[in-house]
């Protein structure tokens, strides 16, 4: 077994648990590489199929290749495809920086779709190598009745024994990707052929290193415009992944305020 | 800006060595991650400006230990709340280091982050010296079982750089250390604040001469993978989306290979891989190994469910209800004698009661002492008891599949290992005959007993769903062949339950007891030169083949058949009816399997013929095959 065959294995392990587990359970789908990424997990655990919706919480101002690209693998995928909007911005806390607000509209949508379905577990491909307060999150990570995650008391986890038995009207948040990093993304959408949206790949000297909304997500500049010359950059890179993420970095905490919300 | 580490996720190239840090709060922890990362060259671009502009927000000197404590929490209160993961490499390696909080309340923090290391580094302050807890997290990592580990004495340039102090501190750690069983740990005197020791050699500290920090890290080994260990595979589920019936789960320890004989605990089951299922993968999967999640499909259907274990026949997990743990207790109120918690040991999950708490070992300096109550945070060892038969491995041997967990309600409230020392293995009471029993040789012969009796001895094994006619043929049969001159007696379920098996109940374990019950007392009645018939459903294959295996080549298999359209319309007890509306669960035919005979013996169609004419073909089968001196079973002297 290499390094990416012992992360997947680890990742369809959390994902049967996830299945087994828990009563009604769905997979975000941001169409970004992670999450891709994780729908193909999906497929690889269960023998070709998701087993479970799979919940895109639509901002409406996400890049038109990526509402393209949902279309389509929805389809080729064989997806139960879920699609919930967000509320305006004006619903949202506003003592939160501009463009965390902006960010904290998907918080918002997603406690609305979960109450909607009556989910009791979700699915999210955040890594722990992606910003450091993502760093300290459990894999079953239990959520309060409105989203809002308590970092200061969590749960032990250890052994691959995973909460997965909760309180009424709370909720668990999977996190399957967790000990996966950046390259490691990267390595397994190469290796496995898992396409992604073309954004990710530079034009005129500029990439999207990270896709989120498109008016608080910029490109980095790069020159790597296939797959090889991606993680032949990232192999050399010192920028942070996120950098290109307006939202993070507005103040010193932003971020851990949108996590300690219901962020994903 | 934000505080914390945007990791550089770039730079990831091989398998990266897991590195728990532990040890007592304000020993340095934080500070050594933080030293460790600008001295390898670990840092992002940015991030040592970040750390000096917050320190001076904050009006105070600068702090490495910002590189962890991420929180705004954790920066306000100047402790680390929870464990974070961070990446840094060495020449050699790459590290993923989590820091493991030392504060005393945090230790289900500090559990949760070492629980999955390969390796730790043991901080103890100079100045201070062992603390309660550089104790507790040593106890605790030997009970997890890290068995790479390098105490770093921090702060020396708080002591002068003495090496008298050092000295001092590594032989009470050693001490401490030896007497719970460890041992060749490394000892490493640093300034973590300056840079001492840890990528570049001290010059303060000239008398020592053992590594530095990151030549004890680079000394380190990754974990071999237990391919080589007994297999455990435990099922985690069971996939039925299509025709195929997959056993998913992930093998912890050995290897799987198709056509491999399996054995299932505790229910002891076995049959035969059939196939490695995959998917997206260029060509067919004939074997898989230890760490592996895969699904597999066997070559007959057994009525397996999550929690079973998977092993070869040959190194199978103790089967027990009842063991002594060493835990780690993490509740809020006392752990003591009575009380009941949910046990998770692999896949399986079940309730369990506290039987006796043997041993509590002393917060401070962690000696053993008799108790009946553990205090949050405290370790001891305790005798458990479940209600079902567990599959189990001893921890010393097995950890992987050694080792369980206690729930109660929500939460997670102790870790432990599994011990069996002075608990027999139970599947050996059920299953095999005790080693220091010896068949004992018959003077008296099987023809002699088939030339009194007239006859062979035999055992007719009746299958079939309920209502198909077993119990109305076997007594008909058994009427005519008494008629007839023969010794013969029907065992018939309801009323052996009565007597025989009257301990048993409707589970899938009682019902595969109550067939092998049957099946051995049959074989005896075979042998003693009876005609036994049994009018049993006996679904499984499995169970009928083990009646077989008693019998041997006595046993005679009659599959008395009619669809269950037939046999719901007749539905003589009103069984059918029930089971239909719930009433009763695990009704075969129903809401459960029958695996019909593949090559049963004789057949008889109680849907296309009347009663007479299928007591009629039995009949003629006995004649054909037990009258004395015809019969497969008569041996010519």
């Amino acid at each position: 077994m290499d390094h990416l065959d012992q992360l997947e294995s680890q990742s369809v392990y959390i994902l049967r648990e996830a299945f087994n587990r828990i009563e009604r359970l769905a997979m975000l789908w941001s169409l970004g590489k992670d999450s891709n990424v994780m729908v193909w997990l999906a497929r690889k655990a269960f023998f070709g199929r998701v087993p479970f919706p799979v919940m895109h919480i639509d901002t409406g101002k996400k890049f038109p290749a990526m509402y393209a690209f949902r279309e389509r693998y929805a389809k080729a995928w064989d997806l139960n495809l879920i699609v919930e909007d967000c509320p305006g911005v004006e619903a949202v806390d506003p003592t939160l920086p501009t463009n965390a607000r902006s960010a904290a509209r998907k918080t918002l949508g997603l406690r609305d779709a979960i109450a909607k379905h009556k989910f009791t577990g979700i699915i999210a491909g955040i890594r722990r190598d992606e910003e450091s307060v993502r760093a300290k999150e459990r894999v079953f990570s239990p959520r309060g009745d409105t989203g809002q995650w308590d970092f200061r008391d969590q749960p032990p986890e250890f052994w691959d024994h995973f909460n997965s038995d909760l309180p009424a009207g709370t909720h668990l948040r999977v996190h399957p990707l967790l000990h996966w990093t950046e390259l490691d993304i990267w390595r397994y959408v190469r290796r496995e052929g898992i396409p992604v949206v073309d954004l990710y790949f530079a034009k005129n000297g500029m990439r999207y290193r990270s896709l989120g909304d498109q008016d608080i997500t910029f490109p980095v500049p790069s020159q790597a415009a296939t797959l090889d010359e991606v993680i032949t950059e990232l192999e050399g890179t010192r920028t942070p992944e996120r950098a290109g993420r307006a939202m993070d970095r507005e103040t010193e905490d932003a971020f851990e305020r949108l996590r300690a919300a219901g962020y994903m | 800006m934000e505080a914390g580490l945007d990791v550089p996720g770039g730079n990831r190239l091989r398998e990266a060595l897991r590195l728990v840090i532990v040890g007592h709060v304000d020993h340095g922890k934080s500070t050594l991650v933080g030293r460790l990362f600008h001295d390898t060259g670990s840092l992002p671009d940015g991030k040592l400006e970040a750390i000096r502009a917050m320190c001076e927000r904050r009006g105070m000197p600068f702090e490495w230990a910002f590189l962890m404590d991420a929180f705004q929490a954790e920066r306000d209160q100047g402790i680390t709340i929870d464990t974070a993961q961070i990446w840094f490499r060495t020449p050699k390696r790459e590290y993923v280091v989590i820091d493991a909080p030392g504060h005393r309340e945090f230790v289900k923090n500090m559990i949760t982050g070492a629980a999955s290391a390969e390796a730790a580094l043991v901080m103890i302050d100079a100045g201070q010296g062992v603390q309660q807890q550089s104790r507790l997290h040593g106890f605790l990592l030997n009970l997890l079982g890290i068995r790479q580990i390098a105490v770093v004495v921090n702060k020396m340039d708080m002591v002068d750089y003495s090496a008298d102090r050092f000295e001092n501190i590594r032989a009470t750690y050693a001490a401490f250390l030896a007497g719970i069983g460890v041992a060749g740990e490394q000892y490493i005197p640093v300034s973590a604040r300056d840079g001492d020791n840890i990528v570049h050699r001290s010059r303060a500290m000239n008398w020592y001469r053992g590594p530095t920090i990151v030549e004890a890290l680079d000394g380190f080994r990754p974990a071999p993978r237990p391919t080589e260990l007994p297999l455990r595979f435990p099922v985690q589920d069971v996939y039925k989306f299509d025709n195929r019936r997959i056993l998913a789960g992930r093998i912890e320890t050995g290897r799987i290979g198709v056509g491999d004989r399996l054995l299932f605990s505790p229910s002891n089951k076995t049959a035969i891989v059939a196939t490695i299922e995959t998917w997206n993968r260029p060509g067919p999967m004939v074997e898989a190994n230890a760490g592996q999640s895969i699904g597999i499909t066997l070559d007959h259907q057994l009525f397996i469910e999550r929690g079973e274990v998977a092993s070869r026949e040959d190194h199978a997990p103790i089967e027990s209800n009842v063991f002594r743990g060493r835990l780690f207790w993490l509740g809020h109120t006392p752990l003591t004698a009575g009380s009941q918690y949910q046990l998770k040991i692999g896949t399986r999950e079940t309730p369990v009661t506290v039987q006796q708490v043997e041993r509590v070992f002393d917060p401070d300096d962690l000696s053993a002492r008799l108790g009946d109550a553990v205090p949050r945070h405290g370790v001891a060892d305790v005798i458990l008891r479940t209600m079902a038969l567990l599959a189990v491995d001893e921890a010393r041997f097995l950890p992987r599949t050694g080792r369980f967990v206690l729930t109660d309600g929500h939460n997670i409230v102790a870790g432990g290992l599994v011990s069996m020392e002075g608990y027999p293995d139970q599947r050996d009471l059920i299953t095999k005959r005790s080693s220091n029993l010896h068949s004992v040789e018959h003077r008296v012969s099987a023809v002699a007993r088939a030339v009194r009796n007239g006859h062979g001895g035999g055992v007719l094994w009746f299958t079939g769903l309920s209502g198909a006619g077993k119990s109305t043929l076997a007594m008909a049969v058994e009427q005519e062949l008494f008629r007839r001159g023969y010794h013969v007696y029907v065992l018939d379920g309801d009323n052996v339950r009565q007597g025989l098996n009257a301990n048993l109940g409707f589970s899938p374990d009682d019902r595969a007891e109550n067939i092998r019950r049957v099946g051995q007392v049959a074989a005896l009645f075979a042998q003693a030169g009876l005609i036994a018939i049994t009018a049993f459903i006996s679904p499984y294959r499995a169970d009928r083949q083990r009646a077989r295996e008693a019998a041997r080549e006595l046993f005679h298999e009659v599959y008395v058949e009619a669809d269950l359209m037939t046999c719901e319309e007749r539905d003589p007890k009103g069984l059918y009816k029930k089971a239909r509306s719930g009433e009763i669960a695990d009704f075969t035919g129903v809401s459960a399997p029958y695996e019909a005979p593949d090559s049963p013996e004789l057949t008889v169609d109680t849907q296309r013929q009347a009663v007479d004419d299928c007591v009629g073909e039995i009949v003629a089968y006995v004649e054909r095959h037990f009258a004395a001196g015809k019969g497969k079973d008569i041996q010519k002297p």
